[in-house]
């Protein structure tokens, strides 16, 4: 928002003021079941998908998610196996948040709100078996297919795991080899072949504000919840991953319906990854 | 269904957990579960530095779980990694809500967990081993934190998975429970498996983690009431 780097500047006592009237604003919304965006709880914001903006990887998305944009790109080497797996291809899944997506991040080495981001969208990947690793084999122990997905966080509006995971899954299902010939890869040619994947995993992330479950919290009902919960499930409808976050607790009942809701959620995200 | 080690589904590794094991720290306590064993030191409510990190109405918890590079069959490399950063995360927020952090502004209370043995569960072991740690350092507490690791082999379910099991099972869940507000402070889990499964995993979990709490009143009363 323009509006907000013009503001004047307000003494710390002001800010302080500001943020727990909008914590209570926020609270007292949810309560009656609304949203300061006018959405329902349970309401996503519009997606909008860009399936390839970079030529150069090997596959890339860039997700708008309300004014939340990431992107996502894939790039494939070769590589060495790990020893305890000598006949699978390996994944690694990074994050950077870049300083250019919100006043409030800094340069500088991963943080451990990246660090979680990027292992939450790693282990919907894997944990789903999205990718067939064994297919990403060349020579067993000696040469595999390394991919790489990296996130690159533009502009932080809120919500950037379910963001993140959804430009991962839709990079990951568009992507293709590069050429690779005499056992050297050709960086500057892409083959035709695609890379092996099987599912399409999706992050459905909760807030809870008061006694209240939200889905794709914006980034004041963010600062204004007490504890998040990420679920993520695949095609099957079989949840593949989940991870808890905030500092405060959720209940039984919590977990169980935002299990329900993510499944039927992630079935409606789903059909946008092409 | 008898599982590798002799146990039944639903019980837990041989559980010892002692607490007042360090001199220097405020508070300590160890916890084996089964081979696994971590150690908790608790540090403070001490004046937080930098200073600039000082929070105004409350303290700050600071947590960080560390692997020794011998406690893996094959050595892990020392100091953090991505993996020990986030764990290190996922347990703050899991003992945060059990702590009175507003009673101690301007403070830092330091916990450090050492996993000197790891053959699965260490986040929860840590867990275990640093709630009782802050509750012997006298750190004012709505009620101890316990935790464990549930999954499903062969169809069933199964309760704190122990080295190789975490491989058969469908999952890896582990949960953070606080028994005496019946609330959930950490869950996190990998695998694949229908809600129904996850709903009755969590419930599970809950259940093993009344029985760690008792054994965790128990080692404190066992320091404390002499």
């Amino acid at each position: 928002m323009r509006g907000d780097t013009q503001a004047p500047a307000r003494s710390f006592n002001e800010k302080v003021d500001e943020m727990i009237l909008q914590e209570n604003f926020i609270s007292k919304l949810v309560s009656k079941n609304l949203r300061m965006d006018g959405r329902r709880l349970d309401q996503i914001r519009e997606i909008v998908i860009d399936p390839k903006p970079i030529e150069k990887a090997e596959g890339s998305a860039l997700v708008q998610l309300g004014k939340t944009q990431v992107i996502a790109g894939v790039k494939l080497d070769i590589g060495a196996p790990f020893s305890d797996k000598p006949d699978e291809g390996v994944l690694m899944t990074g994050a950077e948040f870049s300083p250019i997506s919100s006043p409030d991040f800094e340069p500088g080495p991963p943080r451990e709100n990246s660090i979680e981001l990027a292992r939450v969208v790693d282990r919907g990947i894997r944990e789903s078996s999205t990718l067939d690793m064994s297919k990403l084999c060349i020579e067993p122990g000696e040469k595999v297919w390394m991919l790489f997905v990296d996130i690159n966080i533009l502009d932080n509006f809120g919500n950037l795991i379910d963001a993140a995971a959804l430009a991962a899954a839709t990079a990951l299902n568009r992507a293709v080899f590069p050429k690779y010939e005499d056992g050297a890869v050709i960086h500057t040619e892409k083959s035709k072949k695609k890379v092996p994947v099987k599912y399409k995993p999706v992050a459905c992330t909760f807030s809870k504000i008061g006694d209240y479950l939200l889905l794709d919290a914006n980034r004041e009902e963010e600062d204004a919840a007490s504890a998040r919960l990420t679920i993520t499930t695949r095609d099957d409808g079989n949840v593949v991953a989940m991870q808890k976050g905030g500092s405060e607790t959720l209940s039984i009942a919590d977990i169980g319906s935002a299990l329900d809701l993510a499944v039927l959620k992630g079935k409606e995200i789903r059909k946008l990854i092409s | 269904m008898k599982r590798n080690d002799g146990r039944k589904p639903e019980d837990l590794r041989p559980l010892e957990i002692t607490a007042g094991v360090l001199q220097n720290a405020t508070g300590s306590a160890m916890v084996r579960m089964g081979r696994t064993i971590a150690v908790a030191g608790v540090f403070g409510p001490r004046e937080m530095f930098p200073r600039r990190l000082q929070e105004f109405g409350r303290a700050c918890l600071k947590c960080r779980y560390l692997m020794a590079p011998f406690s893996t069959d094959e050595r892990a490399r020392p100091g953090p990694s991505r993996r020990s950063k986030e764990i290190s995360m996922v347990v703050r927020n899991a003992l945060e809500p059990a702590i009175f952090l507003e009673d101690y502004p301007k403070a830092a209370i330091d916990v450090y967990i050492d996993i000197i043995q790891a053959d699965s569960g260490t986040r929860t072991a840590g867990i275990n081993a640093a709630s009782v740690a802050l509750a012997d350092a006298g750190v004012p507490m709505r009620g101890l934190v316990a935790a464990v690791a549930v999954g499903k082999i062969n169809g069933k379910y199964v309760v704190d998975l122990a080295g190789k099991e975490e491989d058969e099972s469908d999952c890896d869940l582990p949960v953070a429970y606080l028994p005496r507000d019946g609330k959930i402070s950490l869950l996190q889990f990998d695998g694949s498996l229908p809600k129904k499964d996850v709903k009755e995993l969590v419930k599970l979990a809950t259940k093993a983690c009344e029985e760690i709490h008792k054994l965790q009143q128990e080692a404190l009363m066992k320091r404390w009431m002499k």
